[in-house]
C-alpha cells in the first residue's frame, strides 16, 4: 500500500537532462524506481543511458504520459522555469507532481497552487523545496537516500529533508511504509494534514512521525486534525525553539513573525492533541520505539 | 527583505499609488535645501524598520527650512527600539487629513492564497484593530492568477465599508497597490495610513513593503535596496560566499546541512547548554545539500572568525552530502587557516552520519588534529560542544 507512491508508480522526470536531474535519476533508478521517461522539448526523441537503462526523452509531459502511462512527475527544473513546468504537469493532469526545486518565488508557487486548485486538484503537488517521497523497497521520487532504511510500518511526514533522513536513520531497524518531505516553503502543495489522512487510511502504517518547524500554522492545524481524525499513534518533533523572531532560518517559510509561528506554540498544540513530542530527534525516535514496543 | 518607508514610497510612486513628495537625506544640513524644494515646510521622518516612530519622537513637523535642520539634527542618531536612525525622509506636509484608512496585500499561508486587508480604522496598529474590532478589518482572498482589477477592488472596498464618496478612489489605489505587489514580487505591501485629505483625494502617507528574496533573479533593481550598512559583518561575509548564515548571541558555533537539521542542532545545543552554564548556539549556518569541501572550509572560516564563538559543533547527516567530503573540508579548512597564519584555538566537535560516514570518520581519525574530536551521536556531540564552550 504505502501512500502516494508504490512499485506500480510510473515516474517521469522534468529536468532529467540537467546535471541535478541526471544525478538523481540515476539514484532513483538504483532504488528500483520505475522511471519511464524524461521531459525536455529540445531533446525530444533521444534517449539517455543510465548504466544500461535507456530512458526516453519526450517533448512534453502530456506526450510522456500518453506514450508511457506515467502517473508521477519529479521536477528538477531551475526556479526561473519551475512555474511553467508545474503548470504543464497540471495541464497534463498527471496525478502526482513532486517539485524538488528550491528557491521558487512565492508569486510563482502561489500561482501554480491556485492553478492546481482551479483545475480541480487532479494533480497532487508535493513541495516545492522538498526532498520528495520514498516508499522503501518500492519506489523513490526525489532525493531522499534510498539506503538509509528498509520497508516497515512507520509513516513519516516532514517539512525538512535532513530531519527526514535523520529520523529514518534513527528508526532504520524498524523501517518505513512511506516518508514524505513536504517542503519548507510558505506555499506547499501537500500538507502535514494530507499525509496524516493518507497514513491513517493506509493499512500498512502503524505509527506516524510528524516533523514540523517554525513558521505558519500548519502544525497547529495538523494538531486539530489529529484530535478529530487520527486513531493511530502520532509522535512529533518541532525544530526552531531557539530561532530569533523575524529571521528566515534557511527555509523560506521558516520564520517566526511577531508571536506567531513559534516552535513552543506548535509543540503545545500537538501535545494538547495527544501527540508525544520529543525534545530532540533522538528522543523523538525513542518515543516512537516505545509505542511500537507496546 | 523589509524596506524603509522611503523605499516603499518610491515603489508606490513607480506603480501609480498616490504619495506625497519627499526625499531621503543623511545629514541635518541637507534638510534645508530639501525643505526649500518643498516650498519651505516639511515633515522630518526617521527611517527605521520598526513601528511606533511617531510615539518615539521620530516624526516632526518643520515650519521653516531652519526648523527642518534642527529637527533632523534631533532625529538623526536617535535610537528607536534598538534601531539607530541613519536617514530621515524630508516629506511634503500632508494637506489637512479628514480620515485615515488601512489597505494591504499579503500572503495568507494558512489558506495558501494572497489576501487583501482593508479597514476604515487606519492610522493605528492594524494588529490591534484585528484584535479589538475585527469587524472593522475586511479580509478578502485574492487568486494569484486573477489578481485585483477594478471590479475586485470594488468588492474589497464594499466589504470594508468605505464611505461612498471615497469608495472609487480607494478602489483605484487598491488596483495600483496590487500592481506594486506583483511587479515587485512583494510578500507584503501595506499602506497605513491611507489618508483622505480635505480636497477629497486619498494619499498613501506611510507604508511598508517586504520583498521576496527568491525573486531576486528577476528583480535586478532590488539589490540596491539592501541596507548593507546595517548588516552584521559576519552575515555579510557569509552572504558574499553564498552561505545561509544567521548570527545569534551564544557561544557554540554551529555548522550543519539542511535547514531543518541546523535548526534542530541549535535547539539541541541550547538544551545541552542548560547543563553547562547556559551556553547557547552562536549562529545558524546551513551548508546545504551536496556540500563540498570548499563550502565547508568557507563556513568554518566564518564561524572561527566570530569572536563570540568558544567551540564549534559540525553536525552533518549525509543525504546528498557525502561525509568524506565534509571531513576533507574540515581538514582542508584547518590547513588553510593555519597557512594564512590564523591561529585556530577553538575546539571542534564533529558528528557525521549517513552517506559515507565511515569514510568521513576515518579521514578525521587519520588527520588526528588536536582540536578536532568526533562524537558519533547528535545529542552526545551537542553536549560535548556545550561543555567545551563553557570551559573556555
Amino acid at each position: 500500500m504505502a501512500i502516494f507512491l508504490n512499485k506500480d508508480s510510473k515516474v517521469i522526470v522534468q529536468g532529467m537532462t540537467g546535471a541535478t536531474g541526471m544525478k538523481h535519476t540515476k539514484l532513483m533508478l538504483g532504488d528500483g524506481t520505475n522511471i519511464v521517461g524524461g521531459v525536455n522539448p529540445r531533446k525530444a526523441g533521444t534517449t539517455v543511458d543510465f548504466d544500461g537503462t535507456e530512458v526516453p526523452v519526450f517533448g512534453t509531459v502530456a506526450e510522456a504520459m500518453k506514450e508511457t502511462g506515467a502517473n508521477v512527475s519529479v521536477l528538477f527544473v531551475p526556479p526561473a522555469f519551475a512555474k511553467a513546468a508545474v503548470v504543464e504537469a497540471i495541464d497534463a493532469e498527471i496525478p502526482l507532481a513532486v517539485v524538488i526545486t528550491e528557491g521558487i518565488a512565492v508569486h510563482d508557487s502561489a500561482a501554480f497552487y491556485a492553478y492546481a486548485v482551479e483545475k480541480g486538484n487532479k494533480t497532487r503537488l508535493i513541495g516545492p523545496n522538498c526532498p520528495g517521497l520514498i516508499t522503501p523497497g518500492q519506489s523513490n521520487a526525489g532525493i531522499i537516500p534510498g539506503d538509509i532504511t528498509k520497508p516497515g510500518r512507520i509513516g513519516l511526514v516532514s517539512k525538512s529533508g535532513t530531519l527526514t533522513y535523520q529520523m529514518m536513520y534513527e528508526l532504520r531497524d524498524i523501517g518505513f511504509s512511506s516518508a514524505v518531505g513536504i517542503g519548507g516553503d510558505p506555499v506547499i502543495g501537500t500538507t502535514h494534514i494530507d499525509c496524516l489522512a493518507a497514513f491513517e487510511a493506509d493499512p500498512e502504517t502503524d505509527l506516524i512521525v510528524m516533523i514540523g518547524e517554525i513558521g505558519g500554522d500548519a502544525e497547529e492545524r495538523a494538531a486539530d486534525f489529529i484530535k478529530a481524525n487520527v486513531t493511530k499513534p502520532v509522535v512529533g518533533y518541532v525544530a526552531g525553539f531557539t530561532a530569533p523572531e523575524g529571521k528566515t532560518m534557511g527555509h523560506a517559510g521558516a520564520i517566526v513573525s511577531g508571536s506567531s509561528g513559534t516552535a513552543q506554540a506548535k509543540k503545545e498544540a500537538l501535545e494538547a492533541a495527544g501527540v508525544k513530542v520529543g525534545k530532540t530527534p533522538t528522543e523523538t525516535a525513542k518515543l516512537a520505539r516505545a509505542i511500537l514496543a507496546g | 527583505m523589509d524596506l524603509f518607508e522611503y523605499q516603499a514610497r518610491d515603489l508606490f510612486a513607480k506603480h501609480g499609488v498616490p504619495v506625497l513628495a519627499g526625499e531621503v537625506i543623511d545629514t541635518p544640513e541637507a534638510a534645508r535645501a530639501a525643505t526649500e524644494r518643498l516650498g519651505g515646510k516639511s515633515v522630518v521622518k526617521a527611517q527605521v524598520k520598526v513601528g511606533g516612530r511617531g510615539k518615539a519622537g521620530g516624526v516632526k513637523l518643520a515650519a521653516t527650512p531652519e526648523e527642518a535642520v534642527a529637527r533632523a539634527t534631533d532625529i538623526l542618531g536617535m535610537d528607536i527600539k534598538g534601531h539607530t536612525v541613519h536617514k530621515v525622509m524630508i516629506a511634503e506636509t500632508a494637506p489637512e487629513i479628514a480620515e485615515e484608512y488601512y489597505v494591504s496585500y499579503l500572503l495568507d499561508r494558512t489558506n495558501r492564497t494572497f489576501l487583501a486587508m482593508a479597514s476604515v480604522a487606519g492610522g493605528m496598529d492594524i494588529e490591534e484593530v484585528a484584535a479589538t474590532t475585527p469587524e472593522k478589518l475586511a479580509k478578502v482572498p485574492v487568486d494569484a492568477n486573477k489578481g485585483v482589477d477594478i471590479e475586485k477592488a470594488r468588492e474589497i472596498v464594499a466589504q470594508a465599508q468605505f464611505p461612498a464618496e471615497v469608495a472609487e478612489k480607494v478602489a483605484e489605489v487598491l488596483v495600483t497597490l496590487w500592481k506594486t505587489f506583483v511587479a515587485e514580487d512583494a510578500l507584503l505591501v501595506e499602506v497605513n495610513p491611507l489618508a483622505k485629505v480635505a480636497s477629497g483625494e486619498v494619499i498613501a502617507l506611510d507604508g511598508k513593503v517586504s520583498l521576496d528574496a527568491n525573486a531576486d533573479f528577476r528583480q535586478p533593481e532590488h539589490e540596491a535596496l539592501e541596507d548593507k550598512a546595517a548588516a552584521n559583518p559576519l552575515e555579510a561575509a557569509a552572504k558574499a560566499k553564498g552561505l545561509n548564515y544567521v548570527k545569534l548571541d551564544g557561544e557554540v558555533g554551529i555548522i550543519g546541512n539542511g535547514a531543518g537539521l541546523v535548526m534542530s542542532t541549535l535547539d539541541v545545543v541550547a538544551y545541552a547548554g542548560e547543563n553547562h552554564g547556559g551556553v547557547k548556539p552562536a549562529n545558524f549556518l546551513d551548508i546545504g545539500g551536496g556540500a563540498s569541501a570548499e563550502v565547508m572550509a568557507n563556513g568554518l572560516e566564518i564561524i572561527l572568525g566570530d569572536p563570540d564563538v568558544k567551540s564549534v559543533f559540525v553536525n552533518v547527516f549525509g543525504g546528498i552530502t557525502a561525509c568524506d567530503e565534509v571531513a576533507n573540508g574540515i581538514v582542508q579548512a584547518l590547513e588553510l587557516l593555519a597557512s594564512r597564519g590564523d591561529e585556530v584555538t577553538k575546539p571542534l566537535v564533529v558528528r557525521l552520519d549517513g552517506n559515507n560516514a565511515e569514510l568521513g570518520r576515518k579521514i578525521l581519525s587519520d588527520a588526528n588534529h588536536p582540536l578536532v574530536q568526533r562524537v558519533d551521536t547528535m545529542d552526545g556531540a551537542a553536549d560535548k560542544a556545550a561543555e567545551l564552550a563553557a570551559a573556555k
